[in-house]
């Protein structure tokens, strides 16, 4: 089992998933979670496009790079589904990462790497993204009121 | 989900059902790599009925592009959807891919 959350730090949570290191768990997981969202109607793109990456990164990094594909090792999400947005917290077992030790992947130099992207995508579509000083759980808010633009521009 | 792989003329086209995701991608570079050692030099990867590509799916993207020019080949993409295209912009990888808005198009001169 996952240790348990800092209750300082724990907001109200409507959801509470915990999945094994098994990347094939990702697409069910946030299909599972964007169903169950109240405003999936009005807020389709937001959460097909900006949601769903972002979850769906956050997911991918707990598995390779926190629990290292470790399939004795588990990633807890908790989703909370608040007035005007979501706000998705999700922890691995890992030791933990430096979140800003990774580079832009749109740099030249970084273009053509096969890997880089996910931490970036999730910067650019969520409105805020909040790693605890471990660096093992990343902090996703996404905002929901309509017509809303992202700081990285796409708007819903 | 899954690739479904067919000659046109000298092009090997990769049409991607439903979403290239981490938990496929592999498939779809076994399937491309095994293509390109047997001879081939020119892909087309079109996305006609592909909900979404996550970041591993870019990457593998990126991956064989750059193995494909290696061998002088060129792997080309088609029909993103808006969803689509807003990654590839974001992650400037619509620079480094020749992108068709259909998969004829990318056919037409290839």
């Amino acid at each position: 089992m996952i240790d348990p959350i800092d209750p300082h730090q724990t907001r109200p949570r409507d959801l509470i998933l915990e999945l094994p290191t098994d990347v094939r768990t990702i697409e069910h997981a946030v299909d599972y979670v964007i169903g169950r969202c109240p405003a999936c109607a009005e807020q389709a793109r937001r959460l097909q496009l900006n949601f769903r990456v972002g979850l769906t990164e956050a997911l991918s990094n707990a598995m390779l790079y926190g629990n290292s594909r470790d399939p004795s090792k588990r990633v807890l999400v908790e989703i909370a589904f608040q007035l005007g947005c979501i706000q998705a917290r999700v922890t691995d077992q890992g030791q933990g990462f430096d979140p800003r030790s990774v580079p832009d992947p749109t740099t030249p130099e970084n273009l053509t790497k096969p890997c880089g992207r996910g931490l970036f995508l999730m910067r650019k579509l969520m409105d805020e993204v909040c790693y605890n000083d471990r660096g093992n759980q990343v902090t996703l808010v996404l905002k929901l009121e309509s017509g809303g633009i992202l700081e990285g521009g796409v708007q819903a | 989900m899954g690739f479904q792989v067919s000659r046109n003329g000298d092009v090997t086209l990769v049409e991607v059902e439903g979403q290239l995701i981490v938990g496929n991608r592999q498939e779809l570079k076994q399937q491309v790599l095994e293509q390109l050692e047997s001879g081939d030099r020119k892909f087309v990867v079109d996305f006609s009925n592909t909900g979404y590509i996550d970041s591993s799916g870019l990457g593998v993207l990126v991956s064989l592009s750059k193995k494909i020019r290696e061998q002088g080949g060129e792997l080309r993409l088609s029909s993103l959807n808006e969803d689509l295209r807003t990654l590839f912009e974001l992650t400037k990888l619509d620079t480094l891919f020749r992108i068709a808005d259909t998969k004829d198009k990318a056919l037409e001169g290839f």
